[in-house]
C-alpha cells in the first residue's frame, strides 16, 4: 500500500465536498426560491431558508398557471414530457433490437450495407438538419402530434450498436442448442435472447428516458399550441421577458418538477444509469 | 466479428430491418439531402418559389462577418468549456478515488447534475446570476462591479460556460472515475515504492495511463459544447446582447427562424455536418478497437 497520510484524507474530503455544494447549490436555490412568495423573490433579498408558499407555488405552477403571464399550468406538460421520453426510450429500443437481431443472427444480401445505413447516423445530431428535418414533420402532418415529438428523435444508431454488441457476447452454443430443441428465429429471440438482453434493455431505457425528456430545441420548434408543449420548453416561455414581471417563483417551480423525473432516475438506478451511458459511448 | 452460427430465413431480416430503416430514410436521410440541396437555392420569403443559385450561399456565409464572430465564439466557448469542466471533474475524480469511506455518496452527489435538463440548467443559472434579484449577482454588485450578463457580452458569455460547465462537471467526473479505478494499484505502488510522493505519481504514472480516457472525453465535450449547449444558450442569453453568444449552432436557428434565411442556414447546416463528421472520424480512429465491423 502506498503512504497513508491523515491529512491527505481530510483535503480529499474538503475538495469533494466544496464540489457538492457547487454542484448543488443552484438547485438548492431553486427550492428555495419556489417556496416563497413572488415579492421576496423579486425583492431579491431572498433568505437562503425555505419559507411557508411551497404547496401554494407548486398548487398554482401545476394547476392554474401564472397570472400576468397568463402562461398555461405544467401540469399537461408533464404528461407531455413523460409520453414522449417514454415514447422515445421504447420506440427507439423496438427499432434497434429487432434491426441488431437481424444483423447479428442472419446471413443476407445487403447485410453489411443495411448495418452502415444505420451506422452513419450516428454522425449527424438532429440539431444540424433542424429545418429540413421540421418540413418533412410539417408535410407528414405531425406538427403538435405526439409522432412528431417522438418519432425524428428514435432515428439514431445508438441503440442498434448497443445490442449487436451485447449480442455478440452471446455464446453461439445458445442458438445450436435452442435449434436443436427445434426452435426458430421467433422461438430464440423470445425465449432466450430476450430473457437475456433484459439489463441491457433497462440501461437503454434509463439513458434514452433522460434524452428524451431533456429534448428542447426539437419540441420547440415543432409544437405551436400550449397543449402540446412538453415542461421543459415551458419553462423558458414563463421567463421570456427575463426581467423582474416574470413569475420566478413559478418558474423556479417549474424547474424542480422538470428535474425531478430525470434525476429520481439517476439517483434510484444507478447502476443501470452507469451502465448504460458507459455502454452506449462505446 | 462475426456469429458462426446463424439463421437462414430469406425474407424475416428484410422485415426486422424494415421498421429502423424507414425511420432513417425519412427523419434522416431525406433531410439531411434536402439540407444540402437546400444550400444550393434561394427561396422567397414565403417558400412558394426557389431558384438553384449554386455557391452563392456558401459564398455569402463566408463573406459575413457575423459568420466568422459566430465561429470565434464557438471556439472560445468549446476550449473555456471543454478545459474548465475536464480539470475540474479531474480534481474531483481523484479525490473520490483515494479509498475513502463516504465516496459512493459522494459518487451519488456528484452525477445527478447529468439529468438536468440544459434549459433548464440555464434557466437555473441566470436565477443566480439575474443582475437585479440574482443571489449571487447582488454581492458582484455591492462591491461595486457592475455586472450585468443581459447587457455586458462578455458577462453572458461567462454566465453561459458557468452553466454548461456545471452541466458537464458531473460526465467528466463520472468517465474519470472508472478511468482511474482501473489503473493497477501495483503501478502506482511501484511509484511509491521508488520514492515518488503523491503528486509525482500523478504526473508522470497516472496522468499519462489516464490520457486514452482524457481525449476521448475532449472529443465527447466538444461535441457536447457544439449541441447539448444550445438549450442553455438559448435560455440563459437567446443568443445576445448583440450576438455575443450566438454560437455555430444557434446561428443555424436564429437565421433559418427568426430571418427566414432558409438558403443560408442550410449552408451553415452543411458546414456544422462537415465539422461533425472530422470530429467523429477522429473519436472512430482512437475508439476503432472498440467498434469493429
Amino acid at each position: 500500500m502506498v503512504e497513508h497520510r491523515p491529512w491527505n484524507d481530510i483535503i480529499a474530503y474538503a475538495i469533494l465536498t466544496l464540489g457538492v455544494f457547487i454542484v448543488a447549490f443552484p438547485v438548492y436555490l431553486a427550492l428555495i426560491a419556489s417556496t416563497h412568495d413572488a415579492a421576496t423573490v423579486v425583492g431579491g433579498n431572498m433568505p437562503l431558508s425555505p419559507g411557508g408558499r411551497a404547496l401554494e407555488n407548486y398548487y398554482r405552477a401545476v394547476f392554474v398557471g401564472g397570472s400576468r403571464t397568463s402562461r398555461e399550468p405544467v401540469g399537461h406538460m408533464l404528461t407531455n414530457s413523460f409520453i414522449s421520453a417514454i415514447g422515445i426510450a421504447v420506440g427507439k429500443i423496438f427499432i434497434s433490437i429487432l434491426s441488431a437481431y437481424a444483423v447479428v443472427y442472419f446471413r443476407f444480401p445487403f447485410r453489411k450495407t443495411a448495418f452502415w445505413i444505420i451506422f452513419v447516423t450516428l454522425m449527424l445530431p438532429v440539431e444540424v438538419r433542424i429545418y429540413p428535418t421540421y418540413k418533412v414533420v410539417s408535410d407528414l402532418q405531425m406538427l403538435d402530434t405526439y409522432a412528431g415529438l417522438i418519432l425524428p428523435l428514435i432515428a439514431s444508431a445508438t441503440g442498434t450498436l448497443l445490442f449487436r454488441q451485447f449480442f455478440m457476447t452471446v455464446p453461439d452454443e445458445l442458438l445450436e442448442a435452442s435449434r436443436i430443441d427445434g426452435a426458430g428465429p421467433f422461438r430464440f429471440f423470445w425465449d432466450t435472447l430476450l430473457p437475456l438482453s433484459r439489463t441491457t434493455i433497462a440501461a437503454l431505457f434509463v439513458i434514452q428516458f433522460i434524452y428524451g425528456w431533456n429534448q428542447y430545441l426539437w419540441p420547440l420548434l415543432i409544437t405551436t399550441q400550449d397543449s402540446m408543449q412538453t415542461i421543459v420548453t415551458g419553462i423558458k416561455k414563463m421567463l421570456t421577458t427575463t426581467d423582474e414581471l416574470a413569475e420566478w417563483q413559478l418558474a423556479m417551480a417549474t424547474a424542480v418538477l422538470a428535474m425531478l423525473p430525470p434525476v429520481a432516475v439517476v439517483v434510484f438506478m444507478q447502476r443501470l444509469f452507469v451502465r448504460g451511458l458507459v455502454e452506449t459511448e462505446k | 466479428m462475426e456469429k458462426s452460427a446463424f439463421f437462414n430465413s430469406k425474407l424475416l431480416p428484410y422485415l426486422l430491418l424494415v421498421p429502423q430503416l424507414i425511420i432513417t430514410f425519412v427523419f434522416f436521410y431525406w433531410p439531411a439531402s434536402q439540407a444540402l440541396w437546400q444550400s444550393f437555392l434561394r427561396e422567397d420569403a414565403f417558400g412558394l418559389s426557389s431558384e438553384f443559385i449554386g455557391l452563392e450561399n456558401y459564398q455569402a456565409l463566408f463573406a459575413d462577418p457575423q459568420y466568422y464572430k459566430a465561429m470565434l465564439t464557438t471556439v472560445v466557448f468549446s476550449t473555456l468549456v471543454a478545459a474548465l469542466s475536464l480539470s475540474i471533474a479531474l480534481l474531483f475524480a481523484t479525490q473520490a478515488d483515494k479509498n475513502l469511506k463516504a465516496a459512493p455518496a459522494y459518487k451519488t452527489f456528484m452525477i445527478w447534475p447529468y439529468a438536468v435538463a440544459p434549459a433548464v440548467a440555464g434557466v437555473l443559472w441566470i436565477f443566480m446570476f439575474q443582475p437585479s434579484l440574482g443571489t449571487l449577482a447582488r454581492p458582484l454588485r455591492a462591491m461595486g462591479f457592475d455586472w450585468n450578463p443581459l447587457l455586458n457580452g462578455n458577462h453572458a458569455l461567462i454566465l453561459v460556460v458557468m452553466a454548461a460547465v456545471w452541466k458537464q462537471i458531473s460526465y467528466n467526473f463520472l468517465f474519470f472515475l472508472a478511468g482511474l479505478q482501473s489503473i493497477p494499484k501495483s503501478v502506482i505502488e511501484a511509484g511509491a515504492i521508488d520514492g515518488a510522493g503523491p503528486m509525482r505519481r500523478f504526473w508522470t504514472i497516472v496522468f499519462p495511463l489516464l490520457s486514452p480516457t482524457t481525449f476521448f472525453l475532449l472529443v465527447v465535450n466538444i461535441v457536447y459544447v457544439f449541441f447539448d449547449t444550445f438549450g442553455i444558450i438559448d435560455a440563459v442569453t437567446g443568443g445576445g446582447p448583440a450576438g455575443a453568444t450566438t454560437t455555430m449552432v444557434y446561428k443555424v436557428y436564429a437565421d433559418g427562424r427568426l430571418g427566414g434565411d432558409l438558403g443560408g442556414s442550410a449552408a451553415q447546416s452543411v458546414v456544422l455536418m462537415v465539422i461533425v463528421i472530422a470530429l467523429t472520424a477522429i473519436q472512430f480512429r482512437y475508439v476503432e478497437r472498440k467498434v469493429q465491423y
